[in-house]
């Protein structure tokens, strides 16, 4: 148990503008089940990259020893071939293949390109006994639950002679029991010799396997706790996942709050693929006049499909609940309802949500609120380009006219039109997905000053957001959210991180 | 993230420039300019290659006949692609109405007026059909229309009994083969074509001298006055010429109105429309154009509707040229406008496009097919020379999207 299987030294990995990874340091025993804890953006995702060959060699600095020998991974092929196999939290499966198929799939049993389907399913049959899943081989993967396709990729990882299994968030997905057979299954890969790292926001599920954990916190290792006989508390990993300074990165806001705006009561909503699963279970939530509120969550509880659900039942199925706007009940079934009634949301992703890329600037900002700009449905260009170019200076879009395509735009900058673009819709409440994913300290400012100057008009504004400083920052008060229902209401001056994380990771089970 | 601001400075801070203007202006309209120098080209190769038979006078208004119902086509056919569907089953809408156009006029004895309105509502029925499917059940256009074009394909041969039906009233011919009265005192040209001609090049400039003053009342960056008045100078030098040409035969053909007309209605709807707006969001970004508030499902039903009305009109101008409902009309019509739209400046993924390019890629496919047989160039080789601009055009893009990074 003494022997180091993976030592990873002085990691630092940078993206334009941002240091994903400056100083990280990680050794893995061989035999041991590795667990790696942080906040969103703390670098463990792009650590579990470099360490797969996802960035290649010469990306990144520092170096990787396996086995005791140097590695320099060209792509994921070579990582593979020494036994490191990932397995991400999107699962990489063909869903409408069979579950033998996608087991072998990129390492079929062929002779000269031609697959030998007896070989195939006898060994399929064999590994899927090994992860305890008792499904035919032939079965489409499509036609089985996330929790066995958890598994296939599993038996997947196993038939390449894995010696190093890496789970990115393997639970997120799963409900308590796939995820506790899933855990089972893991402890029982290591009695037979497979080393495993986990990386894991359920904390509860980390304290039960792993037998050591380190923690990231902003791109850099913290700490390697070692499980042993005393197990660790959660507040213990908690405090050094968030302990940090909260300096002076919001601006200022005396609050002056109203009435309440927005209430949205009991709201349920289902997976739409896998329907038994809630993906909101009976959430409630209000919002006041000149209040920012903000609902906090880890990755998978839920954050974004309560507020897409809510606007125009834009995600899952079988969405029920009631919304209640000024004191009245709203409907808000389709997203032009949803407008029509005062809301506006701002997507996590703006790339895939949030703009035409190949558009200009003003039409993007005019697409919600057209009506504004239009006469018997013929738009006033020139109308159009006056508010545009009023929101171009105004946000400090940075871009040489109105007329400039988005896709050409920084993301600090892409976020200013997608704001632009809301605001432009005269909502009384804003719904604020991630509004600083992916921007720079200095643009994030800029926003906050932007969500400021709103509540102080007098709208209600809703953050979600991972960030807890973020949060802690700029919010009256915040909401947490764990697997899909409220966990807590904490005001302003009650709210700290570890609290915040604390009721983030309280799970069922 | 910042980094892409950093590669391309901001002309903003650096107000020096009319050059920078001009470079920016072209940039981003440099597939509209592209295909129209292009277009020039290829007139000016055929007219000498062809010993100037090209632009005679005769050959000019036969090249518009022959092209305009792939034109009309083309109209609809870049709306569908901008939307980001795809139609193919416009060739047999376009047929199938042509037969039933036939069937009512000599059949029936219905007076062509009436033919003509019952004809486009039932190409405006098809394209519901389809575009039910599409835009409500959620089947892609490409299998929905595929289904189509066999199903009208058929239709067509049912309700001719594979024959042809003809002759039709010269009322209804005349919306392909006639042309404007000549009237008025002998000139040598035609009168009416030659006013028509000076009121296109009096609004046209009307339209830009407005365009100019809306930009500075607006404080908007405008050409400077030099390049403002040789554009002018060129649509006067182009519109005139073009006038003369036609004029100095029998005039105007009736169906360059009806082209006109649809240019100048779909441009502007396109352009100007809170409807036009929203198919050119869902084309290029479906998801954000529904939580936008796009009604995603109905427009691109309208959408459809309106590729059936112009497969209708298309199959009415062919069936009227061809002076006859024919089980083949309209076979191969739906690629001759998907290219033309692709090769002005349609992009395949959907979000990019206008009409206008359209018409270009249509007619630059049109002068290549008139000019090539002019030369004596065999269809096997047209087709070959067709595939590579195609391909070349579309090629052209992809490289400067790629090069521009967006």
């Amino acid at each position: 148990m003494t022997e180091l299987l993976l030592q990873m030294q002085a990691i630092g990995k940078s993206f334009p503008g941002v240091k994903a990874l400056a100083d990280v340091n990680l050794d893995v025993r061989r035999g041991e089940v590795h667990a790696i804890c942080g906040e969103n953006g703390a670098g463990k995702s792009t650590l579990m990259k470099v360490l797969s060959g996802v960035y290649p060699d010469g990306s990144y600095e520092g170096t990787i020893l396996f086995e005791g020998r140097e590695m320099a991974f060209k792509d994921i092929r070579g990582s593979e071939a020494e036994g490191i196999v990932i397995i991400h939290q999107e699962l990489a499966l063909v869903p409408f293949l069979s579950i033998a198929e996608n087991i072998f799939l990129g390492n079929e049993h062929a002779a000269h390109g031609v697959v030998d389907w007896n070989e195939t399913t006898k060994h399929a049959v064999a590994l899927l006994k090994r992860v305890g899943l008792r499904e035919n081989p032939s079965t489409r993967v499509a036609d089985i639950g996330v929790g066995k396709q958890q598994l296939v990729e599993i038996a997947k990882a196993l038939s390449k002679e894995v010696k190093l299994l890496i789970l990115d968030e393997p639970t997120a997905a799963l409900n308590d029991e796939d995820s506790r057979k899933l855990l089972d299954l893991i402890v029982d890969l290591r009695e037979n010799g497979i080393t495993c790292i986990i990386i894991s926001h359920k904390l509860n599920e980390i304290t039960r396997v792993a037998d050591s954990i380190t923690i990231l916190r902003d791109g850099r290792t913290i700490e390697t706790l070692q499980v042993g006989d005393s197990t660790i508390s959660e507040e213990r990993i908690i405090r050094s996942m968030v302990g940090r300074d909260l300096d002076h990165r919001y601006p200022e806001r005396t609050p002056h709050i109203g009435e309440v705006v927005l209430s949205v009561q009991d709201w349920t909503v289902h997976h739409p693929i896998d329907q038994q699963r809630k993906v909101v279970d009976s959430a409630s939530f209000e919002v006041r006049a000149g209040e920012v509120v903000g609902i906090a969550g880890l990755m998978g509880a839920g954050r974004t499909e309560l507020a897409m659900s809510v606007f125009g039942r834009s995600y899952g199925r079988d969405a029920s609940g009631t919304v209640w706007k000024d004191g009245v009940e709203i409907r808000t079934r389709t997203v032009s309802e949803a407008i029509d009634h005062g809301l506006a949301y701002v997507t996590e992703d703006r790339k895939h949500f949030g703009l035409h890329l190949l558009e200009s600037i003003s039409r993007n900002i005019s697409l919600a609120s057209l009506g504004k700009v239009s006469r018997n449905g013929v738009v006033n260009a020139s109308e159009e380009s006056v508010v545009a170019e009023g929101y171009r200076k105004s946000m400090g879009i940075k871009a040489p006219t109105v007329e400039s395509l988005t896709g050409k735009l920084s993301g600090g900058n892409q976020q200013k039109v997608v704001l632009s673009k809301w605001i432009f819709s005269d909502p009384d409440v804003l719904i604020l997905d991630e509004p600083t994913r992916g921007i720079d300290v200095g643009a994030k400012y800029e926003i906050y000053t932007v969500i400021n100057a709103l509540a102080a008009q007098g709208k209600a504004v809703v953050i979600i957001s991972s960030e807890l400083p973020e949060l802690l920052g700029m919010c009256d008060r915040i909401y947490t959210l764990a697997e899909g229902r409220m966990t807590g209401e904490l005001p302003r001056e009650k709210a700290t991180q570890e609290e915040l994380m604390r009721y983030m990771t309280m799970t069922r089970g | 993230m910042s980094v892409t601001m950093e590669k391309t400075p901001d002309p903003v801070q650096e107000p020096g420039g009319t050059g920078a203007l001009l470079r920016n202006l072209f940039r981003s309209n440099v597939r509209q300019y592209g295909m129209l120098v292009a277009l020039a080209v290829i007139i000016v190769l055929f007219q000498v290659l062809s010993n100037g038979i090209l632009l005679k006078p005769l050959n000019v208004t036969n090249l518009i006949q022959q092209n305009s119902y792939i034109l009309i086509l083309a109209i609809g056919m870049v709306i569908v692609i901008i939307n980001g569907h795809i139609d193919l089953s416009v060739g047999s809408i376009a047929g199938f109405i042509g037969a039933a156009a036939a069937t009512m006029m000599v059949r029936h004895d219905i007076p062509w007026p009436l033919v003509i309105v019952l004809s486009l509502a039932l190409g405006g029925a098809a394209g519901a059909f389809q575009g039910y499917w599409i835009a409500y059940i959620g089947i892609p256009s490409f299998i929905v229309t595929l289904a189509g074009m066999l199903l009208f394909r058929g239709g067509t041969q049912i309700l001719l009994k594979s024959q042809s039906i003809a002759p039709f009233p010269k009322g209804f011919q005349n919306i392909s083969s006639g042309f404007l009265p000549a009237v008025g005192p002998n000139t040598n040209y035609h009168n009416i074509t030659l006013l028509l001609g000076l009121a296109v090049i009096g609004l046209a400039l009307l339209q830009e001298v407005r365009k100019r003053r809306m930009q500075a009342r607006y404080g908007f960056p405008s050409l400077p006055v030099a390049f403002f008045v040789a554009k002018c100078l060129a649509i006067i030098v182009v519109t005139l010429m073009f006038t003369l040409v036609l004029a100095s035969y029998r005039g105007a053909p009736v169906v360059l109105l009806i082209l006109g007309a649809l240019l100048l209605l779909y441009g502007f709807v396109m352009r100007t429309t809170v409807i036009g707006r929203h198919v050119y969001a869902i084309g290029g970004n479906k998801a954000a154009a529904q939580l936008s508030g796009v009604k995603n499902a109905r427009v691109t039903f309208l959408v459809f509707v309106n590729m059936g009305v112009l497969a209708a009109l298309a199959g009415l101008v062919f069936a009227a040229r061809l002076n006859a409902g024919t089980p083949n009309a309209g076979i191969n019509f739906e690629l001759e406008a998907i290219a033309a739209a692709f090769i002005g400046g349609a992009s395949a993924s959907g979000g990019v496009g206008t009409v206008f390019g359209a018409i270009i890629g249509g007619v630059v496919l049109g002068v290549l097919n008139n000019g090539m047989s002019l030369v004596g160039i065999g269809t096997d080789y047209q087709q070959v020379i067709k595939g590579l601009v195609l391909l070349a055009a579309v090629g052209f893009d992809v490289y400067n999207k790629k090069k521009n990074g967006a």
